[in-house]
């Protein structure tokens, strides 16, 4: 009998703490929880990083802000939920998130075995290398016989076998479970090298003791579309999330921003019209209120302004553009026509 | 007999010289040649101890203390090459970064919520170690339940709620319960109002729960990822406390039962858990709880690694009490049985009280080690102090080579404070029970 | 008044208060409740590992790794070998730093606890701030700061701190001469074998002869004779014979490390200086709690028959305390293998870090991967608590 009572006592108890996550479309729970849950890094700089008090920033988490904004009409109707690598998928499959925007590479497998959908690449990425300026080497071909440190579970520490045995070349693998612990011991003089996504170089050479003693080779070994994922077979909400990014593309294309948005929505090009619901129902047909274009813009920017703010020359972080910029500059980010 | 012929062989044959009499010397010398010089042997054991003594302990001195750095902003006022002088422990990182160290990223507004709950705590625990506390039956039901819901509702910021339809739910579930426990009275010839006071207090104590937790005091939510640092850790060890004891108990009488079944299940249970490493448990928490739940049911990240050491815990403790009730001679059991007690009514009114009574050291001591896992839960990604004082180290602000020994030399004083404590507690309370056994 | 009870028949009562039956209906809600919480477990989990569309079985095993291990003591490529040989890998390392861990500790703490009883007041009071000390601090601090403290701050290779005979330390762990054998070394394994026979024989015979003529043999130096003397005489043999048995490989600078020689990692180091010392002050204290149970009575008798202090410890009060100590000391070394998996906070590959950590984020088959590292640690406990019961009828004192 005290048994049974210490089953239903751990019953009760779990389902207190447990978070309802209903099956029924993910607009809807979002609307009826009045904010979006988003599954975050665990802390990268430009990407996804708390500070102190909690407040988050991040090319990631802006994306969040602008689904939030289009939802909400307020970015700062986020829950973020920190999740390490292991995590993250599980995590979106059990409806613990709404949305995973935690620079995670878009890959057949995990578009079509795990449950999941990629509605949008917001920043295409590859797999580089950082090495002490004082070792002397300028190629990733340089690095037979050096110890590398990685972290695990990743694909990364797959692409990097690959390379190695690709090249007919040796090293000492040393691996990590977080990329905390990864990043420290490489700073500390454990590795030679340290690898990850290079967005991910850039972003930790900022956390190192001294950051102009490290320089990132110029290989990329492997290709890393990067962007938020969603459950798969809700296609409304993996809509949303899809035009989100796309209204934040076209704005960047037609040159609307956050400070001229209002008066572009008198601007007499359809292309803008259609983009900030002056004319059509673009909004409606996804869920959404006709002016979610320029709730996203208003409160979060277009792409660029985004990209520069986070990771771009205005930040610390000093990315280039490079394969992120618009195709018309010569980058492969292509905001899709909103008609 | 043959064999007295052997018997010569061992014994000495020629006379031993007598020994001293008694060195009856007083005095500090005396004490040292004694104590110290009292051999060659000895000499020299001492003369290393003291070598070993001269190598480490100025060093540490010196880096923990004359040569620390006590206040300063960023890494400039703990380097070297900075700072212009030689440096030692950082100890201005642990004051700057202290509030982190307590509180994780806990919202800084509500950060009084915390101090209500540390307090709550030092008092349930003051109540329950003091052996001569008044009303100490009244402090377990404040350790035990009261403080558990008021630090639920002060940590989270309560308000859970609850649909009607949970609220429906739970009434007919009681009333179920209620008319049930009726329904046994009347065919068992039992007392109707019994079971009827039983049933209504069990349904009363989980309704006043509930909608305490329900019900909005107007604090703001905090989510629990952002709870962190002393207060994680605090916390799973408090629960691991609250909860492992009740359950502890009820293994270990388990796994005394003359039931077959229930003796398999107790068995089963605690050598499993204690066969594996916390670090597996905890694993397992981590990636399959969600698993076994439904699909649209998620737990709550901190509550995971929470029920891990919580189960592993109780699985310890079981072990600790089953040898109390192991050391209760039969005559209190079949005394009790002559009265005339029910199991129920003899386990609680006349054996655990006296059972656990003689193992309180060794409970304490399953609290000392569970204090300790506690900082495992940093590897699943809890921010436990372990955790925050990791994710400080690697902060560009406080680069500097002594950081991290810094770091865990606070960690070590923190956790050695408390573990201390808690032993020389179970020692105080060890000496006190043999003397009261001593007639 | 009919006053005369029956002695044949008592009172009738319900059946329901006949403790049978109740036990009975106790222990079948038991099952129902527990097989309920299984069956709604499994079935939750086929249904979530169907939607998130993960893979089931132990199939996985032999699906091709991909990713390397930093210490294998088999042969393991990210190529060539699969899941169930990085499985290898883990277990292989989880054991070895368990045993070694295990030797040292063993010294390590007979010695603290030995000294924690000696007459030499700063002996004693050393003993016991140790012990307080490092058992009192949780493991994983103190492999943090092994780790990153104490190890990490080590120079860069191109600086390695030279010991002499072949010995290196730097950043990267330990390096040493690594020994090339010859197709004659054959004979110093052999030579040791016939040293340990010898010394089985030479040990019988000795004892035969104490008994029956209660004259002492030096077996101690005969046994080191034996077993170090022989082995290392064939070796200077051949060597003088010109077939040198054993050449060594000392380590060079390369590039980036060291190359050549033998390579033990920073990790295995620290978490083997961890576990030692840790462990080392519980095993203290069963050692203290040993020798205090033997009665001072044992201790007076010896120095009454002449036998000195250490001969006392040796012959009197150590083969008594060990019956105390043995069952809690097998426990110790149970802790020391399970602790070892706190080897993930340092990035040792062991059994947790390799399986539960790689491998179950490659694959996501998480239940498969938990039972099967569970089962091995159970395995162990159960195997270890198995051979402790068996000896502990053994070593139980005999009534007459």
């Amino acid at each position: 009998m005290k048994k049974a009572l210490v089953a239903i006592a751990f019953g009760l108890t779990a389902s207190v703490f447990a978070t309802g996550a209903s099956a029924q479309a993910t607009l809807n729970s979002v609307k009826q929880k009045g904010f979006l849950t988003c599954g975050s890094n665990t802390g990268l700089a430009g990407f996804g990083l708390p500070d102190a008090q909690g407040n988050w920033t991040g090319l990631d988490v802006d994306l969040c802000r602008a689904i939030a904004a289009a939802i909400f009409d307020d970015p700062t109707k986020v829950r973020y939920i920190p999740l390490a690598a292991k995590d993250r998928f599980t995590a979106l499959q059990s409806g613990e998130v709404d949305v995973l925007s935690r620079n995670s590479t878009m890959t057949m497998s995990r578009d079509t075995q795990l449950g999941l959908d990629f509605p949008a690449i917001n920043y295409f990425d590859g797999q580089g290398f950082m090495v002490r300026k004082k070792l002397g080497v300028s190629s990733a071909k340089e690095l037979n016989g050096a110890s590398i440190c990685t972290q695990q579970g990743t694909t990364t520490e797959l692409n990097l076998a690959d390379y190695f045995r690709a090249n007919n070349m040796k090293y000492e693998v040393v691996a990590f479970a977080t990329s905390d612990e990864t990043f420290k011991a490489y700073d500390a003089g454990r590795c030679d090298a340290f690898t990850t996504d290079a967005s991910g170089l850039y972003a930790e050479r900022l956390r190192a003791s001294a950051p102009d003693d490290h320089i990132v080779l110029p290989e990329i070994i492997s290709k890393e579309p990067l962007g938020p994922a969603v459950r798969h077979g809700d296609n409304q909400w993996g809509d949303i999330v899809r035009w989100t990014h796309n209204a934040m593309l076209n704005a960047e294309e037609l040159g609307v921003t956050k400070a001229n948005v209002d008066q572009m929505k008198t601007s007499d090009n359809p292309e803008i019209k259609r983009l900030l619901g002056t004319e059509g129902k673009f909004g409606e047909a996804v869920g959404l209120t006709n002016d979610w274009a320029v709730r996203i813009i208003k409160h979060v920017g277009n792409y660029g302004e985004v990209f520069e703010k986070n990771v771009g020359e205005g930040s610390k972080l000093k990315i280039k553009r490079g394969q992120n910029a618009l195709w018309t500059k010569g980058g492969l980010q292509y905001g899709i026509p909103v008609r | 007999m043959s064999t007295t012929v052997d018997i010569p062989r061992f014994v000495q044959a020629k006379q031993v010289e007598a020994l001293p009499p008694p060195n009856l010397a007083r005095g500090p010398v005396a004490w040292i040649r004694e104590n110290l010089f009292s051999g060659p042997f000895n000499t020299i054991l001492t003369l290393v101890v003291f070598y070993l003594l001269y190598v480490s302990v100025p060093p540490l001195m010196k880096f923990l203390f004359i040569d620390a750095v006590w206040s300063g902003t960023d890494r400039a006022a703990c380097r070297a090459d900075m700072g212009g002088r030689e440096t030692g422990a950082c100890w201005a990182f642990i004051r700057d970064k202290i509030s982190y160290f307590t509180y994780g990223s806990y919202t800084v507004s509500e950060r009084w919520r915390v101090d209500i709950f540390f307090a709550l705590l030092a008092i349930g625990v003051g109540w329950l170690l003091w052996l001569r506390a008044p009303r100490r039956d009244l402090g377990a039901i404040y350790f035990f339940w009261l403080f558990p819901v008021f630090s639920y509702i002060l940590l989270t910021g309560g308000n859970a709620d609850f649909s009607g339809r949970f609220w429906i739910g739970f009434l007919i579930l009681g009333a179920l319960l209620v008319a049930l426990l009726a329904f046994l009275a009347v065919i068992l010839k039992a007392s109707l109002r019994t079971a009827l006071i039983i049933g209504g207090g069990i349904v009363g104590v989980i309704g006043i729960t509930l909608a305490l937790m329900d019900m909005d005091f107007g604090l703001r939510h905090v989510p629990t990822a952002l709870w962190g640092g002393i207060l994680v850790t605090l916390l799973v060890a408090t629960v691991g406390i609250v909860f492992s004891l009740p359950f502890g108990i009820l293994l270990a009488l388990g796994r005394r039962s003359k039931l077959p079944i229930v003796r398999m299940a107790s068995v089963i249970f605690i050598e499993f858990v204690r066969g594996v490493p916390l670090i597996t448990v905890l694993i397992m928490a981590n990636t399959m709880l969600p698993l076994f739940l439904p699909g649209d049911m998620t737990v709550d990240r901190l509550m995971r690694p929470l029920i891990g050491t919580a189960f592993f815990a109780s699985a310890y403790m079981a072990e600790v009490v089953r040898g109390g009730l192991q050391a209760m001679p039969k005559g209190q059991y079949e005394g009790a049985q002559s009265l005339g007690l029910s199991y129920p009514q003899m386990m609680i009114l006349i054996i655990l009280p006296q059972a656990l009574r003689i193992v309180i050291p060794g409970i304490v001591n399953t609290f000392i080690g569970l204090f300790k896992d506690t900082s495992l839960v940093a590897i699943v990604g809890i921010f436990d102090l372990v955790k925050t004082i990791e994710a400080s180290r690697i902060d560009p602000n406080w680069a500097a080579p002594s950081i991290s020994l810094t770091g865990y030399a606070f960690a070590a004083l923190f956790y050695f404070i408390f573990c201390f404590g808690m032993s020389r507690y179970s020692l105080g309370v060890e000496r006190r029970l043999a003397s009261g056994h001593k007639r | 008044m009919q006053t005369v009870v029956s002695q044949t028949s008592p009172p009738k009562k319900s059946f329901l208060y006949d403790p049978k039956v109740r036990g009975i209906f106790y222990q079948v809600l038991l099952v129902v409740i527990v097989s309920y919480l299984f069956y709604v477990a499994a079935t939750n989990a086929i249904e979530n590992l169907q939607r998130a569309k993960i893979a089931s079985g132990f199939g996985f095993l032999d699906n091709t790794a991909g990713f390397d291990i930093s210490q294998a003591l088999i042969q393991f490529s990210a190529a060539g070998s699969s899941y169930g040989d990085a499985f290898i890998v883990g277990l292989l390392n989880t054991l070895i730093v368990s045993a070694i861990g295990i030797f040292f500790t063993t010294i390590l703490g007979f010695l603290i606890g030995i000294a924690r009883l000696s007459k030499n007041w700063m002996v004693a009071k050393v003993a016991m701030v140790y012990v307080e000390t490092l058992r009192n601090i949780p493991l994983l601090v103190q492999l943090l700061f092994w780790y990153i403290a104490v190890l990490g701050p080590l120079p860069q290779p191109r600086n390695s701190i030279e010991m002499g005979a072949g010995f290196f330390v730097n950043s990267r762990g330990l390096f040493m001469a690594r020994p090339i054998y010859a197709a004659d070394a054959w004979a110093i394994p052999a030579a040791l074998v016939i040293g340990l026979i010898g010394t089985f024989l030479y040990r019988r015979w000795a004892s035969a002869r104490q008994a029956a003529t209660g004259q002492q043999s030096p077996v101690g130096l005969v046994t080191l004779g034996l077993v170090v003397g022989l082995p290392i005489l064939t070796w200077i043999v051949l060597a003088i014979v010109g077939a040198n048995p054993i050449s060594f490989e000392l380590p060079r600078k390369g590039t980036f490390n060291l190359t050549g020689g033998m390579q033990i990692l920073p990790e295995f180091v620290a978490l083997l200086l961890g576990l030692v010392t840790y462990t080392a002050a519980f095993i203290a204290e069963v050692v203290r709690a040993g020798i205090l149970a033997v009665s001072k009575g044992q201790t007076e008798a010896a120095g009454s028959l002449g036998l000195k202090p250490a001969q006392t410890l040796r012959l009197v009060v150590i083969p008594q305390a060990m019956r105390v100590i043995v069952p809690p000391l097998t426990s110790q070394y149970l802790n020391l293998t399970k602790n070892s998996s706190l080897a993930v906070a340092i990035g040792y590959p062991d059994l947790v870090q390799v399986f539960m950590g790689t491998v179950l984020n490659q694959t996501g088959q998480a239940i498969e991967v938990v039972v099967i590292t569970m089962a091995v640690y159970l395995t162990i406990s159960l195997v270890t608590s198995a051979l402790m019961n068996i000896y502990n009828r053994r070593v139980a004192i005999v009534e007459r």
